[in-house]
């Protein structure tokens, strides 16, 4: 796995120039001013980022922080506590088969990330993996799957275009147990959570799921595309509210959006972001360090 | 219409109808409260600071008008400022007076392209011409083959070949074979690429090169955050592109993105993607746009929709008999189903401003396509005479409408009363008065 600071490097001299900008000798109302604009920028959102700078605010108020370097590492500490959250970051591998479905809206890159993600598990951790196209809506997403079947040489189970999603994990859950398959990674249509009947189908894949395999799904990775503004929120909100998300994945990071909206989501919802997405190649996947992640924004 | 902007500016601005004159801190108080619902709508901070001074400038000494309030006034002034920023270029494609149009479409991995290409073929086979698409992705897995399964729904050629040969080659090769078979438009469809990629930016530029493209679209992603004024910068630089394809619109992302990529490029935004089905591309409507990002839902579209599917005749006769309380089960099926035709209920009723609040309550309400399923199943349990006359339901026609219905005499009770609820407040709205959203909504449950 790529070291952290090169794939962020882009992000991080953005918004380090804007923060070192910031926070040069005098900590003023004007410097505060700036690390809101940065906050925003980076698309934290009002309410995060108002919290952040009032906590500072107030502290360096009560003499708790004392110039620009201190200011700047306790920004990193109250961000990394956001986006982190106190839930495991691991993938849960409890189950035997473990299954970990993946959601979430249109081109945020799930496909992808499940490429990326069996192979890892399998070349790196040495586990049997097999994938799950049920993606049986968008033209061509299971031979697009199928592809990435190959490149991260793992078994893939599929059915007919057009088909239903819930029977495809099923199969494929019935697959692994015949095996003695490690994982189950089951890819699942975009869809945009403001159409009610998608995501009640999704809720419907999620049950075929759990009642062809107790403890199933072990994981429900919702992947979230770092360039997303405040809609992120909502999506986060609503694929919980249909199939209880586990963790998020946070995609397209090495573009130069910095993908504040996980520390948005972190801290109204909870949920950890668990891994992120760094290119398009099947190595560019790495584990959330949330201190990596603020310290590399603030460039501390 | 009622939407949450308008009432929060009316709540800071409630003392200035008194003094008939906006002064200098009652219009900073107002951009504090538009600048709060632009950052929500995702537009570029730089952008909003921009825009909230030019809007403070006109605001200034606006007199206070009698028939709106304070609050609503300074909302009509911003939905005017940013429709007008985000209008007035706005055009169809460049088509070439003769020969081929080529059309080329770039923009970020998953911002919808291929979808995109495929929807403008759609659309534009609509005026009789003979399209084809070009598959130039070949970096995303099974890009073509997913160009070439949409470009036959689509009824469009699609050349591709393969994924071996350089993209730039493939293109050029494409241009020809549209031209050798007198294709009216060729549309490009490219693979996704990060503005900051230095070779895959050099690569677009060398495909606008070789294939002369009259127009160059960028696909931008109305959920995109703060960084879609980099994006636009970038692409401008690199690919100099000529206008904007706003996808995934049918969310719910405010599109803030939209004022950035304008206001910072000046590149009219062409076409709005709204939906995941190919007929789904529209012209875009910045009134429609400036609304739904200041959060006031998508009126006009509402409307429109509503006229498509209904006869003028139908709505005279159906208001006539609103008025005079006629309206009986038989017409609520007859509505209900037209409604559904319009869209997911989710959808339609988003559209309506202030709905969002009622949208909560909807949702946990369970009110959705499958309730609507019931209540269909109980009308259509009912005898014409009883839809006409419900208060002919007595105990056992109700037990014989659950059965016939699978549904419970409960159920039945519940639609009877609410109907009955329902005709007070329809005849209500035909008499031109708007009754509170969230009324409406606990009337249907």
């Amino acid at each position: 796995m790529r070291k952290w600071r090169d794939v962020l490097r882009r992000s991080r001299q953005a918004l380090a120039a804007e923060v070192s900008a910031t926070l040069v000798d005098r900590v003023d109302a004007e410097a505060f001013e700036r690390l809101e604009e940065a906050l925003i920028l980076a698309d934290l959102g009002a309410p995060a980022t108002a919290e952040v700078v009032g906590r500072l605010e107030a502290e360096v108020e009560e003499g708790r922080l004392d110039g620009g370097e201190a200011v700047r590492g306790r920004l990193a500490e109250l961000l990394a506590e956001m986006a982190g959250t106190d839930e495991s970051r691991a993938i849960d591998l409890s189950g035997r088969p473990s299954v970990v479905m993946v959601v979430g809206v249109n081109g945020t890159g799930k496909t992808t990330t499940i490429g990326k993600l069996a192979w890892h598990l399998r070349s790196e951790r040495g586990l049997s993996v097999l994938v799950a196209a049920a993606d049986t809506y968008r033209a061509a997403a299971i031979e697009q799957l199928e592809t990435w079947a190959e490149r991260s040489e793992v078994e893939i189970v599929r059915g007919e275009s057009g088909g239903d999603a819930g029977a495809v994990v099923f199969d494929a859950i019935g697959a692994a147990e015949a095996r003695g398959t490690d994982v189950v990674i089951a890819d699942t249509a975009g869809r945009l959570h403001t159409h009610g009947n998608l995501m009640e189908e999704l809720t419907k894949v999620r049950r075929v799921a759990a009642r062809r395999l107790s403890g199933a799904p072990h994981e429900t990775l919702l992947v979230i595309d770092a360039t997303t503004g405040q809609n992120g929120l909502r999506q986060a909100r609503a694929f919980a509210d249909a199939v209880d998300v586990s963790g998020v994945v946070l995609t397209k990071l090495d573009g130069t959006a910095k993908g504040g909206i996980a520390v948005a989501i972190g801290r109204e919802l909870g949920i950890p972001v668990k891994l992120i997405g760094t290119g398009e190649g099947v190595e560019d996947l790495q584990e959330f360090d949330p201190q990596a992640f603020a310290t590399a924004l603030v460039g501390a | 219409m009622f939407d949450q902007l308008s009432d929060r500016l009316q709540a800071t601005l409630s003392d200035v109808r008194g003094r008939g004159k906006l002064t200098e801190s009652d219009v900073d108080a107002a951009m504090r409260e538009i600048r709060l619902a632009l950052l929500e709508a995702d537009v570029n901070f730089k952008v909003v600071k921009s825009f909230t001074a030019q809007v403070k400038e006109r605001c200034l000494g606006a007199g206070v008008l009698e028939s709106l309030d304070p609050g609503q006034q300074v909302v009509k002034i911003v939905n005017e400022e940013l429709a007008g920023l985000m209008g007035g270029s706005s055009r169809e494609i460049a088509f070439a007076p003769t020969g081929t149009t080529v059309i080329l479409m770039a923009g970020l991995q998953g911002s919808g392209k291929t979808t995109a290409c495929a929807k403008l073929a759609t659309l534009l086979a609509k005026d009789g011409k003979k399209i084809a698409l070009a598959a130039c992705d070949l970096q995303r897995p099974a890009a073509v083959e997913q160009l070439v399964k949409l470009g036959e729904r689509a009824g469009a050629t699609v050349y591709e070949q393969g994924t071996g040969r350089d993209p730039v080659d493939v293109a050029e090769w494409a241009v020809g074979q549209a031209k050798a078979q007198s294709r009216d438009v060729l549309i490009v469809d490219t693979a996704g690429r990060l503005h900051v990629d230095d070779e895959l930016m050099a690569e677009l530029a060398r495909i606008k090169k070789r294939t002369k493209p009259h127009d160059v679209l960028l696909a931008v992603d109305a959920m995109t955050g703060q960084d879609a004024v980099n994006v636009a910068e970038q692409f401008a630089e690199h690919a100099e592109f000529d206008g904007v394809v706003m996808t995934k619109l049918d969310g719910d992302a405010r599109g803030g993105a939209a004022l950035s990529v304008k206001a910072v490029t000046g590149k009219p935004i062409l076409y709005a993607s709204t939906g995941e089905k190919l007929e789904q591309l529209e012209r875009f409507h910045p009134e429609r746009m400036a609304s739904r990002i200041l959060g006031m839902g998508d009126v006009l579209s509402l409307i429109e929709k509503a006229e498509e599917v209904s006869d003028r005749d139908q709505t005279a006769e159906l208001e006539r008999k609103i008025r005079k309380q006629q309206f009986t089960l038989e017409d609520f099926l007859q509505q209900m189903r037209q409604v559904r035709k319009m869209g997911p209920l989710q959808s339609v009723m988003g559209m309506m401003p202030g709905m969002g609040k009622a949208m909560k309550e909807l949702r946990s309400a369970n009110m959705d396509e499958r309730e609507l399923d019931r209540l269909e199943a109980i009308i259509l349990s009912m005898t014409p005479a009883e839809r006409a006359r419900p208060d002919l339901i007595d105990g056992s026609r109700r037990k014989r409408i659950a059965r016939g219905s699978g549904t419970t005499v409960q159920a039945v009770n519940q639609l009877v009363k609410q109907f009955g609820q329902m005709k007070t407040l329809m005849s209500q709205l035909a008499k031109g008065r708007m009754p509170d959203p969230q009324q409406l909504m606990r009337g249907m449950r």
